[in-house]
């Protein structure tokens, strides 16, 4: 993996509206290098929020999607067999850890526990990553952060994340936005018009509502900014919040039907 | 009912009545009462009679343990033998809890009906299906509904064969009963009737084509019971309505159904009250408009009343300056309600009748009916199309109350519509809207509820909700044994901890029959046999996969190939290539704190049993269910009586197997006092913490908010409680709330942040709380 920052950049200011005072918060704890948690349901604006911090402080952003067959070695680093002889190959952390990049490891409950211990040494004083396959012992660039996402809604014991790291870290709790917020952000993102934004905002707080009645999860803003997207390309609304927001997340009959009637509902 | 001179005393305490349940041959002086009460002589009578007891004991109150007696010794000296006694005493504890104690005089009439006809021999069947039916019509409405229908059909059809005089008796009555739980699960009220119309024209003179079509044998039986099984049955959609009113309204009313097209004259309307909104069991559709979107109209109008409409004074008005306010006031809620929704606009005109103007002869009718429904049609319909003008200038003023000015939408109010109601009433006054001749003509807007909640009356005073006495556990003595143990409690106002506050006594539950869970168990045996095919499932995904091993199971590719890569490439290659298997990867401790207190003896909504026997069902299930995967798992319950007396009591301890002394301690499980949540959970924390596992999980199941009767603040416990898990949380216990109460959203995720369920069907607690545990712990 070549070493340049360039390429990590955040080059274009993401559009981010801010929640709270977060803003200034994560640039108190860049300062000092504090590691970074942020939790809060799929969809509401966790990551976005690391890029555009990852922009406001033009430092690079190295992101991680976690997954389940993740291993120490696909964040560390490995070698690779090449016609003469074998290479040695940084996995994102190590990259990040050496140029000074935010690594963002998005969703960690997703990865193993024994993956996520890697990161511990990262996490305290010594700022060091042991590479002990390549006997080497990496001391963090001074720019380097760790920022990991979560969503503590899953509500399974297996997917919480182990206490040992979570105290290791500062934290965001991230909700849905506001109504007024939500439909600003969906307008000013997709260009849709406020009207037809506040509609879907609308439908997206009826299935919020019916979380813990048989809807684990409401229907997420990222959802909506694809409701929305539909709709600017010229898909009937109906059609559009059918297939964005409501089938996506139930397979549950009456709740659908619930849904879809309030869609109706709502865009007549 | 008349009393016995030597009534018997009611058992007062727990203790009492339960000694009564367990002398032998009614050693028991209560028993030997009861019995000598019933005053029979049948045996198999006394082989159910202490099972039977139990039952109502634990059921009816003791007036109506009393009328039961009565009722049963009545039945018993019929002289149709022991048959109709025995399903009157199995009967009708449940069908008393489905329906109101208050039922019974009815049944009981019916019974004498029967009995001086020569339709004795249907009493039998009667009875025996009389609690599945009170379970299907879930109100004593219905139920009288059901009875008339029984006794229209007893009297239409017997002895009127070949015009002789009542000799014969009905054919059909009898498989009419045995049907009747089928029939109701398949009809409304109404349609049962039509139903059992049909069969009496066509069949009153041929007993034996009448019994194949009461026992839904002949085609023509099956067709109409398929013609009448029109509509929208309140119980298909029940689910769908909660979620409606939930989703789209954030409302969690209790929806109560009643029978339709009964009272010629005078429909039935909608109307809610304290107990809910009461809706009717069956919808048609109507033109376009589906039976469900008529019942969600009707919710949503009612909505809109108890979100808008403020109470009036009545006293002052005439019964037309009412009628005339609440066409306006409705007309406000609904155009508030179409702000929210604009599709409910289509739904409300499609419905909404429309009077044509002119149709009614100011001359020879009132007209004032069809002048109101009018303006209600302008006032919601845009393209209207009248030409009244003092119509149209009062649909201007109306819009002009409710249009936007700067501070955004405007929503004016009762009062300021009511006023504007009484103008137009003034201004439009015409001599004939004094005549008895009405025009009713489309005028009916079937979707509006009756209005009664707008009205205060001052003369009358207002009427004292009378309440069920309720069961309690008598206040004991102080559970012996255990020095108590004090926690903190947190008080928000000062967000400070006050030291010591709430005292916890435990003590090990005290033990009934296990056999009894063994029973519970034997039910839901079809439901086990399912959750044993989702624990199989949830078994293998512990197989953990153990890599770096240099023996092991099978050759780990990848470790293999990089070893190669570390060898060709003069690194030492690691040996450890292969990998081996390990299952049980669980290591899980679970906590099951059951809340004990007072409401669980409340029974469950649309079920006749209690919160408390569907949670023992659910939590025998779930223990079941976790002793096959072998997790480490403790049971205890709580209550309390103020912060001196928090008690905690043990069901079932980790070192203990699932056995018959953690059933029998779950079997004697019963409820009473308050929820002292906070304190109950730090108590069970303790132990959890001392449980070396990687992952505690300690559930919480309970049907209400903490309270207790020493703290008027509510908030307080909650805020105690929200505290408690954040504690708990730090010391790596994950709790999770399974909430049985359908308003828990007003403050269970204020506790409990998103690791909650609502199970808003209790009756279906059993197959969830396994599942969620499952879900869990995957
Ligand atoms: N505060 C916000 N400002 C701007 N857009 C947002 C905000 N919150 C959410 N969004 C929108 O929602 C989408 C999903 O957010 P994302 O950050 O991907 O969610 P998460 O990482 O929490 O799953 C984003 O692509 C963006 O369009
Ligand atoms: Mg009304």
């Amino acid at each position: 993996m070549s070493a340049d920052k360039e390429q990590y950049k955040v080059h274009q200011e993401p559009y981010y509206e801010a929640q709270g005072k977060e803003v200034a918060l994560y640039e108190a704890a860049y300062r000092n290098r504090l590691p970074v948690m942020v939790k809060g349901p799929t969809g509401c604006g966790k990551s976005r929020f690391v890029e555009y911090m990852a922009w406001k402080l033009n430092k690079p952003l190295i992101t991680v999607a976690c997954n389940e067959d993740m291993t120490a070695s696909d964040l560390v680093g490995r070698y690779l067999l090449e016609a003469n002889g074998t290479r040695w190959l940084d996995g994102p952390l190590t990259t990040a850890a050496r140029i000074g990049a935010i690594c963002y490891l998005d969703e960690i409950v997703e990865a193993r526990q024994d993956t996520t211990v890697v990161i511990h040494p990262l996490t305290d004083h010594r700022r060091t990553l042991p590479l002990d396959k390549k006997g080497e012992l990496i001391q963090a660039h001074p720019d380097f952060q760790l920022v990991i996402s979560y969503n503590p809604g899953y509500q399974s014991l297996m997917k919480d994340l182990k206490q040992s790291t979570k105290q290791r870290f500062t934290a965001f709790d991230f909700d849905y936005l506001g109504a007024g917020l939500e439909t600003t952000i969906l307008a000013k993102d997709t260009g849709l018009d406020e009207a037809a934004a506040g509609k879907l905002v609308k439908i997206a707080h009826t299935a919020r509502n019916l979380k813990g009645h048989g809807l684990d999860e409401g229907i997420s803003t990222r959802l909506l900014v694809y409701a929305a997207t539909l709709i600017k390309d010229g898909v009937d609304p109906l059609d559009a919040c059918r297939m964005a927001l409501v089938r996506p997340i139930t397979d549950d009959a009456d709740i659908r039907e619930t849904l879809d009637h309030a869609i109706d509902a709502t865009f007549a | 009912m008349p009393r016995l001179p030597d009534e018997p005393p009611f058992p007062q305490t727990e203790e009492e009545r339960e000694a009564a349940m367990t002398g032998t041959e009614y050693q028991h002086p209560l028993m030997k009462a009861y019995w000598a009460q019933l005053d029979t002589g049948f045996k198999p009578i006394a082989d159910v009679f202490e099972d039977v007891m139990a039952e109502a004991l634990a059921i009816l109150t003791r007036e109506g343990l009393d009328a039961y007696l009565e009722a049963a010794r009545v039945i018993g000296k019929l002289g149709r033998g022991v048959e109709p006694m025995l399903a009157f005493m199995e009967e009708w504890p449940t069908t008393a809890r489905a329906l109101g104690e208050s039922a019974l005089p009815e049944v009981m009439a019916l019974i004498q009906r029967m009995q001086k006809s020569p339709n004795g021999k249907a009493i039998t069947p009667f009875l025996q299906t009389l609690a599945p039916v009170a379970r299907k019509l879930h109100s004593q409405e219905r139920m009288g509904r059901y009875l008339d229908i029984a006794l229209d059909l007893m009297e239409r059809t017997t002895g009127s064969i070949h015009g002789h005089h009542t000799t014969f008796p009905s054919p059909g009555l009898p498989d009419f009963f045995d049907q009747a739980p089928f029939l109701l699960g398949q009809l409304s009220v109404a349609g049962l009737r039509n139903w059992v119309e049909y069969g009496i024209r066509n069949y009153r003179t041929h007993p034996e084509r009448q019994r194949d079509y009461f026992s839904l044998q002949s085609a023509d039986s099956r067709a109409i019971l398929q013609r009448e099984r029109h509509g929208t049955l309140f119980m298909d959609v029940e689910r769908k309505l909660d979620l409606y009113l939930r989703g789209l309204w954030q409302e969690a009313e209790q929806l109560v159904p009643y029978s339709t097209a009964f009272d010629e004259l005078r429909k039935p309307v909608p109307y809610y009250d304290k107990l809910g909104m009461r809706i009717p069991d069956v919808y048609d559709d109507a033109g376009t408009i589906s039976g469900l979107d008529r019942y969600r109209v009707t919710l949503a109008h009612m909505v809109g009343h108890r979100r808008w409409t403020e109470a009036q004074i009545a006293d002052n008005w005439s019964p037309f300056q009412r009628m005339a306010v609440e066409f306006f006031e409705d007309c406000r809620i609904e155009i508030l309600l179409c702000r929210e929704y604009p599709g409910l606009r289509r739904i409300f005109l499609a419905l909404h009748p429309k009077p044509v103007e002119g149709a009614c002869d100011e001359e020879t009718t009132s007209c004032l009916r069809h002048r109101m429904a009018m303006l209600s049609r302008a006032l919601l319909d845009p393209d209207h199309g009248y030409g009244d003008a003092v119509l149209l200038d009062y649909v201007r003023r109306f819009h002009a109350l409710m249009a936007p000015d700067e501070s955004g939408q405007r929503e004016s109010s009762t009062a300021e519509i009511a006023e504007l109601a009484l103008s137009y009433v003034a201004r439009t006054r015409r001599q004939s809207d004094q005549l008895a001749r009405i025009h009713f003509a489309d005028t009916v807007i079937d979707y509006r509820d009756d209005n009664r909640q707008m009205w205060k009356f001052i003369e009358e005073g207002d009427e004292e909700e009378a309440f069920d006495a309720k069961r309690k556990i008598e206040p004991g003595e102080e559970l012996k044994g255990l020095p108590p143990r004090h926690y903190p409690e947190w008080d928000y106002h000062s967000q400070t901890y006050r030291p010591d506050w709430a005292s916890v006594y435990e003590a090990l539950h005290p033990q009934g029959n296990a056999a009894d869970i063994d029973r519970l168990l034997l039910k839901h045996g079809a439901l086990a046999k399912r959750l044993k095919r989702m624990l199989d499932l949830l078994k293998p995904q512990d197989k953990v996969r153990i890599r770096y091993q240099e023996e092991g199971s099978e050759l780990d590719l990848d470790v293999a190939l990089r070893s190669l890569i570390d060898f060709k490439g003069g690194a030492t290659p690691d040996p450890r290539i292969n990998m081996s298997h390990r299952t049980n990867g669980r290591d899980i401790s679970v906590m099951l704190l059951l809340d004990l207190s007072e409401s669980l003896n409340e029974k469950a909504a649309g079920s006749d049993q209690t919160i408390l026997e569907l949670s023992q069902e659910a939590v025998s299930l779930l223990a079941w269910a976790v002793e096959q995967l072998g997790d480490p798992f403790a049971i205890a319950g709580f209550h309390s009586n103020t912060r001196h007396d928090v008690r905690y009591l043990h069901i079932k301890g980790y070192s203990e197997r699932w056995g018959d002394d953690a059933k029998a301690r779950l079997a004697a499980m019963q409820a009473g006092y308050s929820t002292r949540m906070g304190a109950a959970m730090r108590h069970a924390a303790h132990y959890l913490e001392a449980r070396p596992a990687d992952k505690k999980l300690m559930l919480i199941l309970t049907d209400g908010q903490p309270s207790d009767i020493d703290s008027n603040d509510e908030q307080l416990l909650i805020e105690d409680t929200r505290q408690a898990v954040k504690e708990l949380d730090r010391n790596g216990i994950f709790t999770y709330c399974i909430s049985l109460d359908p308003k828990a959203d007003e403050y269970v995720s204020t506790i409990f942040g998103r690791q909650y369920t609502v199970i808003d069907n209790i009756q279906r607690l059993p197959e969830k709380l396994p599942e969620l545990f499952m879900a869990l712990t995957k």
